[in-house]
């Protein structure tokens, strides 16, 4: 019933046309991104070298494929999880709205498998618009400016990574951003087990990731002991596989605090809307 | 023989918050009844066709249907429910085929595509089917609504106010599907109405509900039955008639009157005495036409 009901929201998600605003305004974030570096992105690259050209000479193709996918990933890191609390938020939610969910939830599938079945659905969306993003981050880039070297700008100082060296680290980067989004998209769900309106969850998705990215960024002693378990602390390890070395413990210390935070909150998710009486 | 228990609903009670939205209500259904679930607005009768789809848990009381509770067989009741509650609310992007199949998919019973559209022909959809819901009236959201109740083949349908928001045409042709339902198909069937001459012609049994309580249930014919008569008297002169009531039948109540018109409250077993002593007393009767309907009766219990 779990499998059945999770083909069940994969029709309802691409359905609706929401789920195509989301990969449609990707698209449009990417594009805008990528004609702006080709218009200007020298100008762009030399106002962020000019502080090392006294020291340092650049040579080649440093405006390439792989920094403009880092540029991309970085800016969009941020407002990616709107596209993603926008469906999600709205999978619980949106059938109280909607009136369906007295017709799913007076059916023989528990309501536990109807959580997982939209959580499943939600990743699997949420996975789809990371390879999108993937795709027009790296494969269009490369298309459009070509291959070469990346450098990056840390606050340790400037790291340059080999061609060769760099693919790898983009796939496991992908792979934490994925784990960061999905943890939205969970968050997006739980607040959606407590609404009986489409805009509520979404909205409180963003309230909550504002707030947290505030509190991360206040540089305030009394913050310092929750700091590192906010989920959004976590959301720019993605950054760290282009460092040198590898900082692997911080890493996995961040996907251990992230998967945590996806169980915590389809727990919270199924045990809320299993007490639930549905009244709408 | 006998007849199986489908739905016993004992001493249910429901909270919200302060508010007491079922205090107290009993009732049996059996298998075949078209069972009339009858109460005024507020009575609870949604609360309760709710605590028996298990989408709310009830704070005290028995539920069982098919014998079994909820606590222990829940799936397996629910796929032998189908249920339409208040109005079927259906994914309006999707075509009422995808609506159908999504339903088909988590009822607990295998249907083919080929019998979605054999519903869809059942309830007057036919060539509908890939029409998206948004674009359908309130009459075809309520057929399609009973499409799906039925897509499973359950033993139980529950309907909650299913002509509610129909026009008459709507309100027939619903009423003739519950008729098929209970002919064709045998069903058990739990119907919640505010037309209580629609719950007069389809249910042979009922129950009525006010301020959280049951307050009667029994065979809908027997409970009409065991009332007295409202007569409706065309005369010619009125106080003639009037004092042939109060001499001949002392415990029959005049209940309005208007220049030649009469209505008197009486044991239905009087009723040829009352013809027979007016005209004997020289009252020309031009039209004597009990009026015992449901109405009265379920007014008379929700306002004692």
């Amino acid at each position: 019933m779990l499998l059945k009901n999770t083909y069940n929201e994969f029709v309802k998600i691409l359905a609706k046309p929401r789920s195509y605003l989301g990969i449609g305004a990707l698209t449009l974030l990417i594009a805008v991104i990528l004609f702006a570096m080709k218009a200007d992105g020298a100008s762009f690259i030399s106002f962020v070298t000019s502080s090392f050209e006294q020291t340092l000479s650049f040579n080649g193709n440093i405006l390439n494929g792989n920094l403009i996918a880092f540029i991309i990933l970085q800016m969009l890191i941020i407002h990616i999880p709107l596209l993603v609390a926008l469906v999600t938020g709205d999978l619980i939610s949106g059938e109280a709205a909607m009136g369906t969910v007295r017709m799913l939830a007076s059916k023989p599938i528990s309501r536990s498998s109807i959580v997982l079945s939209k959580f499943i659905a939600g990743a699997v969306y949420t996975l789809i618009l990371t390879i999108w993003l993937g795709f027009l981050a790296l494969i269009v880039a490369k298309w459009i400016f070509g291959t070469g070297d990346l450098i990056v700008l840390n606050s340790d100082g400037l790291v340059i990574l080999k061609e060769q060296d760099i693919m790898w680290r983009y796939g496991l980067s992908f792979l934490v951003a994925f784990l960061s989004l999905l943890t939205i998209s969970t968050l997006s769900i739980c607040l959606s087990a407590f609404a009986d309106n489409s805009i509520g969850p979404i909205v409180s998705t963003m309230a909550i990731i504002i707030l947290f990215t505030i509190i991360g960024s206040l540089d305030v002693s009394v913050f310092d002991k929750i700091k590192p378990f906010l989920f959004t602390t976590h959301m720019a390890s993605w950054r760290s596989f282009f460092e040198n070395p590898i900082p692997t413990s911080k890493i996995m210390q961040s996907v251990v605090i992230l998967l945590a935070h996806n169980v915590i909150l389809v727990l919270i998710a199924i045990v809320k809307f299993n007490k639930k009486d549905i009244t709408s | 023989m006998e007849k199986e228990t489908v739905i016993k609903v004992d001493h249910l009670a429901k909270s919200f918050g302060s508010f007491q939205a079922v205090k107290d209500v009993s009732f049996t259904v059996s298998r075949g009844d078209v069972f009339g679930f009858l109460g005024p607005n507020g009575a609870g009768k949604s609360t309760t066709i709710r605590c028996l789809l298990s989408l709310i848990k009830p704070d005290a009381g028995k539920i069982e249907l098919f014998g079994k509770s909820f606590n222990t067989s829940r799936a397996e009741i629910l796929s032998n429910i189908g249920s339409i509650i208040e109005k079927p609310d259906f994914y309006k992007y999707l075509s009422a085929q995808k609506n159908l199949e999504i339903f088909a998919r988590i009822s607990g019973a295998s249907v083919s595509k080929s019998q979605i559209g054999e519903m869809l022909e059942f309830v007057g959809l036919t060539g509908r089917g890939e029409d998206k819901i948004g674009g359908f009236s309130h009459g075809m959201k309520q057929r399609l609504g009973i499409a799906q109740t039925l897509l499973h083949q359950p033993d139980l349908i529950i309907l909650d106010e299913p002509t509610t928001g129909l026009d008459p045409q709507g309100i027939v042709e619903i009423r003739n599907l519950i008729l098929r339902l209970k002919n064709e198909q045998n069903k058990t069937i739990l119907l919640s109405s505010h037309q209580l001459s629609e719950i007069e012609l389809i249910a042979n049994r009922m129950v009525i509900i006010n301020k959280g309580k049951s307050i009667v249930e029994g065979e809908v014919q027997e409970l009409l039955n065991a009332q007295e008569l409202v007569v409706h008297l065309e005369v010619d002169v009125v106080e003639n008639a009037k004092q042939v009531i109060k001499s001949h039948f002392p415990n029959a109540q005049i209940i309005g009157e208007t220049s030649n018109e009469l209505e008197v409250a009486i044991e239905k077993s009087q009723v040829p005495d009352l013809n027979k002593a007016l005209i004997d007393n020289r009252v020309m009767v031009f039209a004597l036409e009990p009026k015992r309907k449901l109405e009265d009766f379920f007014m008379k219990i929700v306002q004692s």
